[in-house]
């Protein structure tokens, strides 16, 4: 029985139970629903959420703990020695669910009876050759150990399916059953079912908490992985990031945070400037009309989805640039090989950064009160010495909060560099060089075939955490700013 | 301020001036410079980020046009019955063993009656002129056959795709120049070409196939679609909304509605407001982690993308959605609880769907953010695989490998056949205009409902 059949089933007890439910209040109170506690649709909508709950949430939980229990005991079931040279129990157990798959397409296109796949006595020969007609996709050759663990795997995997349908099927009717019986015309069923509705909304609130444990414990685990694997000291202190899947790789964070941090710096060169005389500009001198036209439009920058950027610096940037620094170029200066370069993605993402510096400011600036400005233009000063001397000073740390907003974008933009800084890393200072960044490692070394056993795989999620601590420190750090900036003029 | 009283002009040992305010002395005119200077920094930097988003929305629609027309070679092929169906008797499976290989010489041959028929004078072998046609045109021929195999025997008419060489010269992208070292298409053949344009059997045409067509390998870019991605995206996007909008909605209710003041609540704040700055790729990361390789749901599937964008955009709709909350006012649900409302009775019945156009719109947005995301898509495999066919039923489309339209986009990127970037730019302005139509949707939603209290 599927997945889907079984939450239909759900949904028709929770259906049946809604209008059961109702329809008993209504008869203990003789049919007037003035002589119920609640309105009667609340004591149908109880023996429907009490039907559907607990059951779903047991499903969810057992969909989710099933694969790890199963795992951990199949695995202990493979010896050692099963275990062949330079491979480990993650690899060996990713075959046995390979054949186990396989027996299961087999069984399921009718090549082999559920007996012969089940047989643990069967000839392995026969059996791989059998899977083999069946279609069925095997990397390698299966051993007794691996036959045996991938069997276990699919008796668990099928009881344990049954035993989960069982389950939750025997929670939903008796869920059904319990509400039920409660209902009664002096039961409370409006409070029941709103302290229900509460907890359901609570839950939904806490995905925002889970989403950030998954995200640490996602990349935490296998940053420890990896650092079993690899010494940490190369990671954090090495100078060289040169990934090689022979092993004697090294894999130092450092060159990469070097090529990110330039060419987040280049980006916010472009960026600040323009966003901030845009923002001051738009605040101060511009009028209504103005700025209800220019507004939107710069924004719509901050709305194109970064592919556009990318291909818009691969395709068109890099090579005007190409055109104008390289070899023969309009400036016959020949510095630029290449169009992927730190330039070509510090440009274009500092496009990007624009709107997002200047609506940040623009706020900002905006929340300076009037009277200060008021106060400088009394005393004779210009409008520009007003902005410079006085509105500026006092909107500086928001200012930097934005700023810091828009470098934690900076460094954790992937398309554009991805698509146009390169892949070499190295420490250089050139702007014209190829250089890679921490985003484009990530997506480079977890792309493709990955085996989640090796250091140059794992080490991706090393560089997720270390992001992942890098942009949450720099906009912890520039809300603070923001928000005790604005505390003073409120 | 203090700055002036420091001025050297303004100390008390200057000499009095003389003159009328009129007249201007050197100060004031630096002082209005300098002003004046200000304002034209503040213009120009305006200028900077508008002059880009001209530049960057003229190359899209410069460079992207062209994907929308196709160059096309008008042939008459007769589908010789001694050819296809050997056996003669018309069953579908000995018809069927004909492999694309086996159409070719008849494409050869209607060229070659094509050439002679138009009279036109070449010294090309048969071989090099079959060369402009695209290698999918076989497959095409071979596609209709089996489609109807009654027509075996007769001359049909066939619109093939040129190959993207010809294509290109056709767009103006490929000259005789830029072909010196090119092998795969030669002067004599761009002669040939131009003969069969001014006889008006090759021509450019509206290009549907772009739109609603499957990917092709990297040998064909003349018969690159977007349309199999285009179905991936919006199953992902169906799931996005799905988990999205409710679970966004009931959180908002929450936070802003009955969370009491305490650390929980505060916890819950503080992660949503980080979550909206958390790089997408650090979401891929997760989903890759979790997705696939905790729960092992199937790789490049659109329902494993539409559980991470889900998760990415969910800050962007809770964030908007508290907004419009909170924009409703206070009158609204004490009006309610006057009147005997619960709590729950007064969010769900009144102030819920005072709010709705405002979630509406931020969950537009947050569907528009999320249909141009690449970065956490890359991770999950949706990048590299050729998304050839379209799935079988909505099952299918939910499980089954597929590609989305941002995905499709970056692989064309990085191929090495520049046809391919010409695909690129095109499915550039097709996800622009999906971006655009939300986006307008979403403000004319907000004009069309919005309330001032």
């Amino acid at each position: 029985m599927a997945l889907s059949w079984l939450l239909l089933i759900l949904l028709a007890l929770a259906v049946i139970g809604y209008f059961s439910g109702r329809s008993r209040a209504l008869a203990s109170a003789g049919g007037n629903a003035r002589e119920l506690h609640s309105l009667p649709s609340y004591y149908g909508y109880n023996v429907a959420l009490t039907t559907l709950l607990p059951a779903l949430g047991v499903l969810i939980v057992w969909l989710l703990m099933q694969p790890m229990i199963i795992d951990n005991t199949v695995s202990g079931l493979v010896p050692d020695q099963a275990i062949p040279e330079g491979s480990d129990r993650g690899l060996v157990m990713s075959e046995v669910r390979r054949v186990a798959n396989g027996l299961d397409g087999a069984v399921a296109s009718e090549a082999m009876t559920e007996a012969q796949a089940q047989n643990p006595d069967a000839d392995i020969e026969a059996l791989t050759a059998a899977l083999k007609d069946a279609g069925q996709v095997l990397t390698q050759d299966i051993t007794q150990p691996i036959l045996m663990a991938a069997q276990k795997y699919r008796s668990m995997t099928s009881n344990g399916s049954v035993a989960m349908q069982v389950v939750v099927l025997a929670l939903a009717l008796l869920g059904a059953a319990f509400a039920y019986v409660r209902t009664h015309k002096e039961f409370r069923a409006r409070n029941v079912v709103e302290q229900g509705i509460l907890a359901l909304l609570l839950l939904a609130a806490s995905i925002a908490i889970l989403t950030t444990v998954g995200i640490v414990l996602s990349m935490f685990f296998e940053t420890l992985n990896f650092f079993q694997l690899h010494s940490w000291k190369d990671f954090f202190f090495g100078s060289t990031w040169a990934p090689n899947f022979r092993g004697g790789s090294e894999l130092s964070i450092l060159p990469l945070l070097w090529g990110t941090l330039y060419i987040s710096v280049i980006a916010l060169l472009v960026a600040v400037p323009i966003g901030l005389f845009a923002a001051v500009y738009l605040s101060e001198y511009a009028s209504t009309v103005t700025r209800s036209v220019a507004k939107p439009l710069l924004e719509i920058l901050a709305g194109i989805p970064t592919i556009v950027y990318g291909l818009f610096a691969l395709l068109t940037v890099g090579p005007a640039l190409v055109s104008m620094f390289g070899n023969g170029g309009a400036l016959g200066v020949g510095w630029m090989a290449s169009s992927n370069a730190v330039l070509t993605a510090g440009l274009v993402m500092g496009i990007m950064l624009i709107p997002f510096v200047s609506s940040l400011s623009d706020d900002i600036i905006n929340a300076v009160p009037q009277s200060i400005r008021d106060g400088s233009l009394g005393l004779g000063a210009t409008k520009s010495e007003t902005v410079r001397q006085v509105v500026l000073p006092a909107a500086l740390p928001g200012i930097v909060g934005a700023i810091l907003l828009a470098a934690s974008r900076a460094v954790g933009e992937t398309m554009i560099v991805v698509m146009a800084a390169g892949a070499i890393a190295k420490f250089s200072g050139n702007p014209f060089e190829a250089m890679t960044t921490i985003t484009t490692r990530i997506v480079s070394q977890l792309t493709g075939d990955t085996d989640f056993a090796s250091p140059e795989t794992l080490v991706a999620f090393a560089l997720g955490l270390t992001l992942f601590i890098i942009t949450l420190g720099l906009n912890i750090f520039a809300l603070y700013i923001v928000r005790k900036y604005r505390e003073q003029y409120e | 301020m203090t700055d002036i009283s420091q001025m050297p002009d303004a100390a008390p040992t200057a000499k009095p001036k003389s003159g009328s305010l009129f007249e201007k002395d050197a100060r004031t005119k630096r002082r209005n410079a300098a002003e004046s200077r200000f304002k034209m920094y503040g213009i120009a930097a305006i200028g900077i980020g508008l002059l880009m988003l001209v530049v960057l929305v003229t190359n899209i629609v410069t460079a992207g046009t062209g994907a929308f027309q196709q160059t096309y070679l008008e042939l008459n092929v007769e589908l010789k019955a001694d050819k296809l169906d050997k056996k003669g008797n018309g069953n579908i499976e000995d018809i069927k063993k004909v492999s694309t290989f086996g159409y070719a010489p008849l494409i050869a041959s209607a060229l070659e009656n094509e050439v002679v028929q138009l009279g036109i004078q070449t010294d090309l072998k048969p071989k090099e002129m079959g060369k402009i046609l695209s290698k999918a045109a076989q497959a095409e021929l071979r596609n209709y056959v089996i489609a109807n195999p009654d027509e075996i025997g007769k001359a049909v008419s066939f619109r093939f795709l040129t190959n993207s060489r010809v294509d290109g010269y056709m767009k103006g992208r490929v000259t005789r120049e830029s072909i010196a070292n090119d092998k795969s298409v030669s002067v004599e053949q761009l002669d040939f070409v131009d003969q069969l344009r001014d006889a008006g059997v090759l021509y450019k045409a509206f290009n549907l196939d772009f739109i609603f067509g499957s990917d092709a390998s990297d040998q064909r870019p003349e018969a690159a679609g977007i349309g199999v991605s285009m179905l991936g995206s919006l199953f992902m996007m169906f799931v996005v909304l799905a988990l999205a909008l409710p679970i966004g909605v009931a959180a908002s209710i929450y936070l802003e509605e009955f969370a009491p003041q305490n650390r929980l609540t505060d916890i819950i704040e503080v992660n949503i407001s980080n979550l909206a700055a958390v790089p997408s790729i650090v979401f891929g990361i997760l989903g890759l982690a979790v997705f696939i390789n905790y729960m092992h749901l199937p790789t490049s599937a659109p329902l494993v993308g539409g559980l991470v964008l889900t998760l990415m955009t969910l800050p962007t709709i809770i964030i908007s959605t508290r907004a419009s909350l909170k924009a409703v006012p206070p009158s609204i649900r004490d009006a309610a609880l006057g009147v005997g409302a619960s709590k729950m009775q007064a969010v769900f019945h009144h102030v819920l769907p005072l709010a709705a156009p405002g979630i509406l719109t931020g969950t537009i947005i947050g569907l528009a953010q999320a249909l141009g995301e690449t970065a956490p898509l890359l991770l999950i495999g949706m990048v590299g695989f050729i998304a050839s066919n379209p799935p079988d039923g909505i099952v299918a489309g939910f499980l089954s490998p597929n590609s989305a339209m941002p995905a499709q986009i970056y692989e064309w990127s990085k191929r090495a056949d520049p046809a391919f970037y010409e695909r690129a730019w095109g499915g550039i302005i097709i996800l622009l205009i999906f971006l655009v139509t939300m986006n307008t949707i979403a403000v004319l939603l907000r004009r069309r409902f919005e309330r001032r209290w």
